[in-house]
């Protein structure tokens, strides 16, 4: 049909405007938007919508939690001596912190400062990995004891445990940020060797990240380590506490069972033989829900951080390539919303989980 | 070598270049980010789907012909009826008209070029295709048998079927409807060219609206439920499981928290759709214009408050199944005002009997009985008797095939000449959509009289007094699937061999017949002329374009008369 001829017609007016106005299209505006502001603005809204679907999807967790929480007050209370204060303390201030970086990271690339935002950025990713890096050492610690979520729960508060320096579960959990490590600084340094500056400099800053992991490893191991060793010397209060509390509730639970148990069985001499079985793991059920919840929201959690440095890593090559400029700064903002809603999200999952009275 | 004039390039048939043959292969669809063809895609989806369900549906009613086991055992029934609720629920209906009728449209009657995200829009239909390899995956494998509500502990601790890819199937398919929903609010509220105000949107527009509200609110909710349902039957968490300390009712909470509203999602675009269709084909200005977009706005906020309905006989305390039934008598009242304004619409209207028209009529019908047999379940005292009996089987098909189903025919209907560039076959058309008319209500309406005698949903084996209706609906079924079989065959015809459409067959006001058939990648290759969404005298006949073409509005450039005094 190449060869058809339009005849002009009083509805080309409608065209030519058209065509005029296609003209002053900024190369970062897609072909779609018609003005820098509309698809600024576009982005604004859409980032801040996806957060609200994220608001409701740990709703439905934080809605468990206040509901089990209702229910049995003293599981939580019992349950939550086992969590670390010191260390979820430390990975608050280091997500607070890594919020300040990022809103320095966003003012910076609004002021056309690419060298600042990549910088702040990834400050932002090290302090994400080094969460994760606390958080790997607080979930291998847990699982060593036997505190895992619900039926799983195999935690014996007469038994001796052994401390290790490095638990197996740490190790796995180690394996695949090791792995990143190595591949990004051989990536780092074969692309800087052969005058690759910006992706040699990208790769290298995710080896920067992957340390940080191991710094947060390094810490939550010596902490634990100090922690162990006062506690072999008889005066850590807090596992002793944590101990007595789990040993309180499985004798009430006991207490309980061989209670109702009488009714039931007509050789009252035999009682403690009856209950035996039925009680073998009183107590399971009940911290165990403690530990079930915990684990959701805290894993989706860190979930979330982990795709935070994934997103954050796509800023940080972007900054690293100079895309910022003060008329399109818009990706750097929305990445920056998100980062402080998994922030918020931890601030309230802190006190929830770490702080209860 | 033709010559046409500017007004058929503009508003005729497209001579060349449309979105259908801007690029070719594969590859050009798969990684498409134009919305019409993401539109396309989702169709095939969708409608292999409805055939898919449709069988089993078909197998399902073949089987209860008789009262006593035929050829399915009653594990094998149950596997069936699963499949059939959870693909038509998640894969059909769901997306139905959003993916398909939302996707194309939606930035044409806008006035814009494409939705606010158009990768976003590719992830949804990778998400819907990935969703969809799930079932793929449990009917080749184990099925499923608990029902498409995966009611715990059954699903967490007994059933020995696939629960954990169906649900995780869910979950894809779950976050494929957010992003749709979140793609199309910021579509309405950021692509809007100057001249088009909230009130001059096409009613779809807030039908669609409404719906994605309801998508980016409620269906996160499921997703969290959905994934906790994994997780607890993968680590026997506690949560919803009462084996292990949880609670199935909280389950149930969940469920429905999302499941309620998901009612909406199905219905509220169907009833834009139905607006649309009735506006133009009556050929007169939609009755209460404000009123049917602001009830799709209440019907999306009030739906998020009546859950509790599905839970009367569950245990849960008497004040609170009271609260929520009086919600849910209010919800009918924004219904009824749409029905009520559709009515005084079509009233003197120059009524054109055209296949969309006689879905559109059959939607009013069957709605109609579908709400009204609502308000039976809603109130807690009928409710009781008829809590798990085929009258609840009835109500909701005859909300959701009678209406979504419906009105998503009508659509495909109406809006082909835009999809395809070919009108379908009139007569054939109208035949099918009687057979869909016939058959829905001979299937259905039999299902309300045996569930009021006391027949029970999911059984397989019945006493004799329920034969006779079994029967029917059986008939029924039959000839609905031949309705809905032919009305397809009849847009696949018409596709390849139909006669070539015009811009604007059926002289509508709405943008989206401002493009050529079928439009261009760019869908305007002219400034859009934003007027009054059901002013009809906004467009003309014009036989050079076999169509209609809009009025270009007078542009004074000089007063009309001369000033009293001129100002000094
Ligand atoms: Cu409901």
């Amino acid at each position: 049909m190449a060869t058809t001829k339009v005849e002009r017609d009083e509805y080309s007016a409608l065209v030519d405007l058209e065509h005029n106005h296609e003209h002053d299209h900024a190369p970062f505006i897609a072909h779609h938007f018609y003005t820098a502001e509309q698809q600024f603005d576009s982005g604004k809204l859409g980032i801040w919508l996806f957060l609200v679907t994220e608001v409701l999807f740990f709703g439905g967790l934080f809605v468990a939690y206040i509901i089990y929480r209702y229910n049995r007050p003293e599981v939580f209370v019992d349950a939550h001596h086992h969590l670390d204060t010191l260390l979820g303390g430390l990975n608050t201030i280091v997500l607070l912190f890594s919020s300040l970086t990022m809103a320095w990271g966003v003012r910076a690339a609004q002021l056309g400062d690419n060298k600042t935002t990549a910088i702040s950025v990834l400050i932002t990713m090290v302090c994400a990995a080094l969460f994760l890096g606390v958080k790997a050492v607080e979930y291998s610690h847990k699982w060593d004891l036997g505190l895992l979520p619900g039926d799983m729960f195999s935690y014996d508060p007469h038994a001796h445990h052994a401390h290790h320096m490095i638990s197996n579960y740490l190790v796995m959990l180690c394996i695949p940020f090791a792995v990143i490590l190595v591949a990004t600084l051989i990536a780092a340094v074969l692309n800087l060797n052969t005058g690759k500056v910006l992706i040699g400099r990208f790769y290298g800053g995710l080896a920067i990240t992957m340390l940080g992991f191991f710094a947060g490893v390094l810490v939550g191991v010596l902490w634990m380590a100090g922690a162990a060793s006062e506690e072999s010397h008889g005066s850590d209060a807090h596992a002793a506490v944590a101990t007595d509390a789990t040993a309180r509730l499985v004798s009430f639970e006991v207490d309980d069972a061989a209670a109702k148990t009488p009714a039931t069985t007509e050789a009252s001499t035999t009682d403690a033989a009856a209950t035996t079985p039925a009680v073998e793991h009183p107590v399971d059920k009940k911290l165990g829900v403690f530990f079930s919840i915990y684990y959701c929201m805290t894993g989706l959690h860190a979930v979330h951080i982990i795709g935070g440095i994934i997103a954050l890593s796509w800023i940080f090559y972007r900054s690293l390539a100079a895309h910022w400029r003060s008329d399109y700064f818009g990706p750097v903002d929305y990445v920056g919303l998100y980062w402080h809603l998994v922030d918020l999200i931890w601030i309230y999952l802190f006190p929830l989980m770490y702080l209860i009275r | 070598m033709a010559t046409v004039t500017q007004k058929q390039q503009l508003f005729g048939h497209a001579p060349s270049n449309h979105y259908l043959d801007a690029s070719h292969g594969v590859m050009s669809w798969i990684f498409t980010l134009d919305h019409k063809r993401i539109a396309i895609m989702y169709m095939y989806g969708v409608i292999a789907s409805l055939f898919l369900a449709g069988i089993f549906a078909l197998v399902l009613r073949t089987e209860l012909y008789t009262t006593k086991e035929w050829f399915l055992t009653s594990a094998q029934y149950n596997q069936m009826f699963t499949l059939h609720g959870a693909v038509m629920v998640f894969l059909f209906i769901i997306p139905s008209v959003p993916a398909i009728i939302g996707n194309f449209v939606l930035p044409m009657m806008l006035g814009a070029k494409d939705v606010a995200f158009p990768r976003l829009n590719l992830a949804s239909l990778w998400l819907y295709w990935l969703g969809g390899i799930f079932f793929i995956v449990v009917l080749a494998t184990t099925q499923l048998d608990t029902g498409w509500t995966f009611y715990t502990p059954y699903s967490t601790s007994k059933s020995n079927t696939n629960v954990i890819a169906a649900t995780m199937g869910a979950f894809i398919l779950g976050f494929s409807s957010i992003f749709t929903g979140l793609n199309f609010i910021v579509t309405i509220n950021t692509m809007r060219p100057k001249g088009m105000t909230w009130f001059r949107m096409p009613l779809l527009l807030w039908g669609l609206y409404s719906t994605s509200i309801i998508q980016v609110l409620a269906t996160p909710v499921l997703g969290i439920t959905l994934l906790l349902l994994i997780v607890e039957r993968t680590l026997k968490l506690g949560i919803f499981d009462p084996n292990y300390g949880g609670d199935p009712l909280l389950y149930q909470h969940f469920f429905w928290f999302y499941s309620h509203p998901a009612v909406y999602i199905m219905i509220l675009p169907a009833m834009g759709v139905v607006s649309e269709m009735l506006a133009v084909h009556c050929r007169k200005e939609v009755f209460g214009y404000k009123f049917i977009a602001m009830s799709s706005v209440a019907i999306a906020l009030i739906g998020f408050l009546v859950w509790g309905h599905h839970l009367f006989t569950s245990g849960q305390s008497d004040l609170t199944s009271l609260v929520f039934s009086a919600i849910t008598f209010s919800v009918a009242v924004p219904s009824a005002v749409k029905v009520f304004n559709w009515l005084c619409t079509m009233y003197r209207g120059d009524i054109n009997l055209s296949t969309p028209m006689l879905y559109v009529m059959s939607f009013i019908f069957l709605f109609g009985i579908g709400g009204l047999t609502g308000l039976w379940l809603g109130a807690l005292s009928t409710d009781i008797p008829l809590h798990d009996t085929y009258f609840v089987v009835a109500h909701f098909h005859y909300v959701m095939v009678g209406g979504t189903m419906t009105a998503l025919l009508g659509g495909l209907f109406h809006w082909w000449p835009k999809f395809s560039g070919r009108m379908y076959n009139e007569p054939l058309g109208k035949l099918f959509c009687f057979f869909v008319f016939v058959g829905f209500n001979l299937t259905f309406f039999p299902q309300f009289i045996m569930g009021s005698l006391g027949m029970p949903r999911r059984y397989h084996e019945y006493a004799e007094i329920y034969q006779i209706y079994h029967q029917a609906s059986t008939w029924g079924a039959y000839t609905l699937g031949i309705g809905i079989f032919g009305a397809v065959m009849v847009l696949v015809y018409a596709w390849f061999f139909g006669r070539k459409a015009s811009g604007n067959p059926w002289g509508a006001a709405t943008l989206e017949w401002q493009c050529s058939s079928p439009p261009s990648f760019h869908n305007f290759e002219h400034r859009v002329i934003v007027s009054e969404p059901y002013d009809f005298a906004s467009v003309v006949y014009d036989e050079s374009v076999d169509g209609y073409v809009p009025v270009i509005p007078k542009r004074e450039t000089t007063p009309n008369q001369q000033p009293a005094t001129v100002p000094h």
